[in-house]
C-alpha cells in the first residue's frame, strides 16, 4: 500500500526544507526588513539592477497616478508588445503581458483582443493596491516586451520561460526552470500550474521536472521531454544571480531571469520568500546545500570564485 | 543567533503563571472547572418570638458560626426595629431593639448556607483553663466517684471525654450516673464532670438540617478542646463527631437567644434545601467576601457579554495558528474566518453558513456588474459595502415576512469583512477561474468553522471567561507554535515525491 503522507523522518534524512524552517531559519534570520524594499518593490529592484550593471528588461514607462493612465497608448506607440506589472504585486498577480500591438490595438499571447478600458481598469486596479502585498496603493510599471531565445521552444507554451536560483549568502545552491502551460495560462509560476525543471546547478542541465507538485516526464502541451533541457548561459546566469546578493544584501534570495534572444539573460525580478517548490522540481532536499554554505563560514570569496565554488560542489553529482 | 533560553523561559512563566491562575480560581475561590455544575445549599429561616410588655426591648440572637457551611446570603425583616448586627472574636450576634413592644412580637432571620467541605474546627485561641465546678453537696460524691473512675481509666483529655461519654450512655449505668441524671440534662452533667478535671470544653448548639422541616429547635452538644481542634460530642446519645447535616449554630458557649423587656420568648427554625449553580455560587461567596480580585464579574453586563465574545477571539486566533503552522491549510484573509466564525456563534451553524454563501453569492453576482463600469477601487468596495448592507436587509426582511426566525441573525456578518470577501473572490474568479473560488472561498469557511467548533463549546466559553489565566496559556502556546520549524502536516503529502531514496 501506498501511503499518501511521508514520514517526518524520512523528509528530514532527504533534506527536505519546510515552510516553518524557511521562515523562521532562513528568510526571518538572513532577510533583513530594511532591504525588502529592494525587492519587493520591482521599481526599486529594477534601478538597483541598472546601477549594478545587471540587464533587466526595458522599461518603458511608470505609471503613478491616476491621470497618467491616459498616457499609456503613447507610451507604447512604437512597441512590438508590451508588459504591465503592479510594482509590488506578488506571485504574478496583475501581470498583463500584451505581445502584438496593432494600430492602436493590443492583443494577448491568445491572441485575444484587449480593449483600452480594460488597460485602464487594469491599471487603476494596480494603482489602487489591489494586487501589492497588504493592498498599499501601488506603481505600474510598463516594460518592454520580453523576445525570447528559440532555445526553448517547444518546450513553454504561450509565455516566457524563466529561470530560478536560489541564492544563500550569495551562492546559487539550486535552479529551476519555469514553463508555462496551457494549464497556467501562460504564466510561469507553479502552483497556477506551470512545469517546474530542476536543473543542475554544476552544467545548466535538466534533471526532474514537476507539474503540480507531481512529477512529469513530458510537457503537458508540446510532449516534448522535459529533462533534456539544456539552459544555454548557465555561467552567465549564476554569475548574474551571485550578484544580485551583493545588490540585494539578502540571505536567502530567489532570482528570476529569462533569456532575452537579443539582450541574453535578464533580471526579470527577486523574491525574499522563495518558494519551496523547486525542491521537488530537482527531486531532492535543499537543506545539506544551505548547511554547506553555512559550514563555510566567513569567506571572502568574489562573485567569479562563488560561482566556481558553486559549480564543483553543488553539482548533483558532486559529493557534498 | 542569539540563545534562545530566554524565549523558553518567558514561554515556560506564562504558560505556568496561566495553569496556576486557574487553578487557584478553581480551587481558592470555588469556581468550577466544569460548566453547569451544581451544588446544594441551604435556606434557613429562625423566627423568634416573645410576648412584649409595653417597655423597651432588646433581643440578642447568636448568628450561624460554623467553619462547615458558608453564608452566602443573610437578612432580617424586623419591621419596626432596629438592626445591628455585632461581630466579637467566637460570635456573630443579631441585636433587635425597639422602644416599645407590646403583644406577641415576631423576629425573622434568614439564611443561605452552602456546606464548604470543612469538618473539623480549629481554635482560633487556646482556650483558658475552665473554672472548676462546685457540685451541690447531694451530687459532690456520686459525681467525684464517676469521675475518679472513668478518670483512671483514660490517659488524655480526649480519652477522657470519650469514656465520659460512653459511661453517661451505657446501658448498664451506675446507680451513680442515674441519679446525676435525673438532677442534669446529660449536657450539662458531661460539661461538668469535664470541668471539675479541668478540661477545656463549652456548651454549643446545633440544628440538625433536613429538607422542608419547620418548627425544629437547637440541640445542645458539648465541643472539647484537644489538641488546637474542637471536638463535638453528643452526650444525650452518646456519639462523638458531626453528621453531614449538623449545624453548629452558636458556639459562644453563652445563651444563644437573650430578650429583655419581653416574656415567653422562643426561637423556631425552619428549612429547605435547594440546589444552585456552583458559578452562580462562588461569585455571591466572593461578593460576600469583597475579593473579586481580577474579574470580569465586576463590569456592568453589557461589558461583561461583550467580554464574552471578545475573550473567545483568542481560542479561535489559536485554531488559525494551529492549521496554518502545524495544518499548513490556506485561508483567504489571515483572521477573516475567526470573524465569519464569531458571527456564526451568533447565528449556528447552519444558518451561517448558509447565510454567507448566500450573501457572498449574491454579492458576486453584483460584483461582477460593478467590474464593468471601470470605477476605481475604493469607491468600487464602498459600493459592494452599500450592497452587502442592502443584501442583507433584504435577506433579513424576507426571512421575517415568511416567519424564518433564524434568518434574522444574519445581520451579525461583519459587513466589512463580508465586502472585502467578495472583491477578493471576485478578483480571484477573474484571474484563476471559478474553481479557485471555490476552493479558497471553501477552505476559509472549513477553518471558520472549526474555529466556531471550538469556541461555542460551552466548556470552552466558561474557561475563557471564568479562568482568565487561559489566555497566557494559549499567548505561550501561540508564541510557540511562532518557534515551530517542523513540516507541515499537508507538506508531507507534497514532499512525498522526495521521501525515496
Amino acid at each position: 500500500m501506498r501511503l499518501k503522507f511521508a514520514w517526518p523522518s524520512s523528509l528530514h534524512n532527504n533534506g527536505v526544507l519546510g515552510m516553518n524552517k524557511r521562515n523562521i531559519d532562513y528568510i526571518g534570520r538572513y532577510n533583513p526588513r530594511k532591504f525588502y524594499k529592494r525587492v519587493d518593490d520591482k521599481l526599486t529592484t529594477k534601478q538597483l539592477a541598472i546601477a549594478n550593471n545587471i540587464a533587466v528588461p526595458a522599461l518603458i514607462g511608470v505609471v503613478r497616478e491616476q491621470h497618467e493612465i491616459e498616457s499609456i497608448p503613447a507610451m507604447v506607440n512604437n512597441e512590438i508588445g508590451f508588459v504591465i506589472k503592479p510594482s509590488k504585486g506578488s506571485g504574478g498577480k496583475g501581470i498583463l503581458v500584451i505581445t502584438k500591438v496593432e494600430a492602436g490595438r493590443y492583443f494577448k499571447p491568445n491572441g485575444q483582443e484587449v480593449s483600452h478600458s480594460e488597460i485602464y481598469r487594469h491599471v487603476s486596479n494596480v494603482l489602487s493596491g489591489l494586487f501589492s502585498l497588504g493592498g498599499s496603493p501601488d506603481v505600474a510599471i510598463v516594460e518592454g516586451l520580453i523576445q525570447f531565445d528559440p532555445v526553448f521552444d517547444g518546450y513553454s507554451y504561450e509565455g516566457v520561460p524563466d529561470i530560478r536560483l536560489i541564492v544563500y549568502k550569495g551562492f546559487p545552491v539550486m535552479g529551476m526552470l519555469r514553463l508555462s502551460t496551457a494549464a497556467s495560462d501562460g504564466k510561469a509560476n507553479l502552483h497556477q500550474g506551470a512545469v517546474g525543471v530542476g536543473v543542475d546547478i554544476g552544467t545548466g542541465k535538466g534533471l526532474h521536472a514537476v507539474q503540480f507538485d507531481t512529477p512529469v516526464d513530458l510537457h503537458p502541451d508540446t510532449n516534448k521531454k522535459l529533462i533534456d533541457i539544456q539552459v544555454p548561459q548557465w555561467d552567465f546566469l549564476l554569475n548574474t544571480a551571485s550578484k544580485a546578493y551583493e545588490m540585494s544584501e539578502m540571505g536567502y534570495l530567489g532570482t528570476d531571469m529569462v533569456l532575452d534572444k537579443v539582450k541574453g539573460p535578464l533580471l526579470l525580478e527577486l523574491n525574499a520568500r522563495p518558494g519551496l517548490a523547486i525542491q521537488i522540481a530537482n527531486g531532492r532536499g535543499i537543506l545539506p546545500y544551505l548547511n554547506h554554505v553555512d559550514s563555510l563560514g566567513n569567506h571572502n570569496m568574489t562573485v567569479n570564485e562563488r560561482v566556481e565554488y558553486a559549480k564543483k560542489h553543488f553539482s548533483h553529482n558532486a559529493k557534498l | 543567533m542569539h540563545s534562545k533560553k530566554p524565549f523558553y523561559i518567558l514561554v515556560a512563566l506564562l504558560f505556568i503563571s496561566g495553569i496556576a491562575a486557574s487553578v487557584y480560581r478553581g480551587i481558592e475561590h470555588n469556581v468550577p472547572f466544569l460548566p453547569g455544575k451544581q451544588i446544594q445549599s441551604w435556606a434557613v429561616d429562625a423566627k423568634v418570638s416573645f410576648q412584649g410588655t409595653g417597655e423597651p426591648a432588646e433581643v440578642s440572637f447568636s448568628l450561624p458560626n460554623d467553619p462547615a457551611f458558608e453564608v452566602l446570603v443573610e437578612n432580617a425583616s424586623s419591621p419596626g426595629y432596629g438592626l445591628t448586627i455585632s461581630q466579637d472574636k467566637q460570635d456573630r450576634r443579631a441585636l433587635w431593639s425597639v422602644r416599645s413592644a407590646t403583644g406577641l412580637q415576631n423576629l425573622y432571620y434568614k439564611v443561605t448556607l452552602i456546606p464548604t467541605g470543612t469538618t473539623t474546627v480549629v481554635a482560633s485561641v487556646e482556650p483558658s483553663t475552665p473554672q472548676l465546678y462546685i457540685w451541690p453537696a447531694t451530687e459532690k460524691e456520686a459525681a467525684e466517684q464517676v469521675i475518679e473512675k472513668v478518670w483512671s481509666k483514660s490517659a488524655t483529655n480526649i480519652t477522657f471525654a470519650q469514656q465520659l461519654n460512653k459511661a453517661l450512655n451505657a446501658t448498664d449505668r451506675t446507680q451513680n450516673v442515674e441519679l446525676l441524671l435525673s438532677n442534669n440534662t446529660p449536657t450539662k452533667l458531661f460539661l461538668h464532670m469535664l470541668h471539675s478535671k479541668g478540661v477545656p470544653a463549652k456548651e454549643v448548639s446545633g440544628l440538625f438540617l433536613e429538607d422542608q422541616r419547620r418548627r425544629q429547635q437547637l440541640t445542645s452538644f458539648v465541643e472539647v478542646y484537644n489538641d488546637g481542634d474542637w471536638v463535638l460530642f453528643n452526650p444525650a446519645d452518646g456519639t462523638q463527631g458531626r453528621g453531614e447535616n449538623l449545624l453548629l449554630w452558636d458556639r459562644s458557649g453563652q445563651s444563644t437567644l437573650d430578650v429583655t423587656g419581653g416574656v415567653n420568648s422562643q426561637v423556631n427554625f425552619s428549612m429547605l434545601k435547594d440546589t444552585r449553580s456552583a458559578l452562580a455560587t462562588s461569585l455571591d461567596v466572593m461578593n460576600n467576601k469583597g475579593t473579586f480580585d481580577f474579574s470580569l464579574y465586576q463590569l456592568p453586563l453589557e461589558e461583561q457579554s461583550l467580554f464574552k465574545g471578545i475573550l473567545l477571539i483568542p481560542i479561535g486566533v489559536l485554531m488559525v495558528v494551529f492549521l496554518r503552522v502545524i495544518v499548513g491549510l490556506k485561508t483567504s484573509g489571515t483572521f477573516m474566518p475567526v470573524l465569519i466564525a464569531l458571527a456564526f456563534i451568533q447565528t449556528t451553524l447552519l444558518t451561517g453558513l448558509v447565510g454567507f454563501i448566500l450573501i457572498v453569492a449574491c454579492g458576486l453576482m453584483i460584483r461582477s456588474y460593478l467590474s464593468q463600469l471601470n470605477l476605481l477601487l475604493i469607491s468600487r468596495i464602498s459600493a459592494v459595502i452599500i450592497v452587502v448592507i442592502g443584501i442583507i436587509g433584504i435577506f433579513t426582511l424576507i426571512s421575517y415576512k415568511f416567519g424564518l426566525s433564524e434568518g434574522l441573525t444574519i445581520t451579525f456578518f461583519p459587513m466589512i469583512i463580508l465586502a472585502w470577501t467578495i472583491e477578493r473572490m471576485s478578483i480571484l474568479w477573474e484571474e484563476e477561474g471559478p474553481k479557485e473560488v471555490v476552493l479558497q472561498g471553501g477552505g476559509s469557511l472549513f477553518v471558520a468553522t472549526l474555529a466556531y467548533l471550538a469556541m461555542s463549546a460551552t466548556w470552552v466559553q466558561h474557561w475563557v471567561f471564568n479562568f482568565l489565566g487561559i489566555h497566557l496559556v494559549i499567548l505561550a502556546m501561540v508564541l510557540l507554535m511562532g518557534q515551530y520549524t517542523g513540516y507541515r502536516l499537508l507538506e508531507l503529502r507534497r514532499f512525498k515525491p522526495l521521501a525515496g531514496e
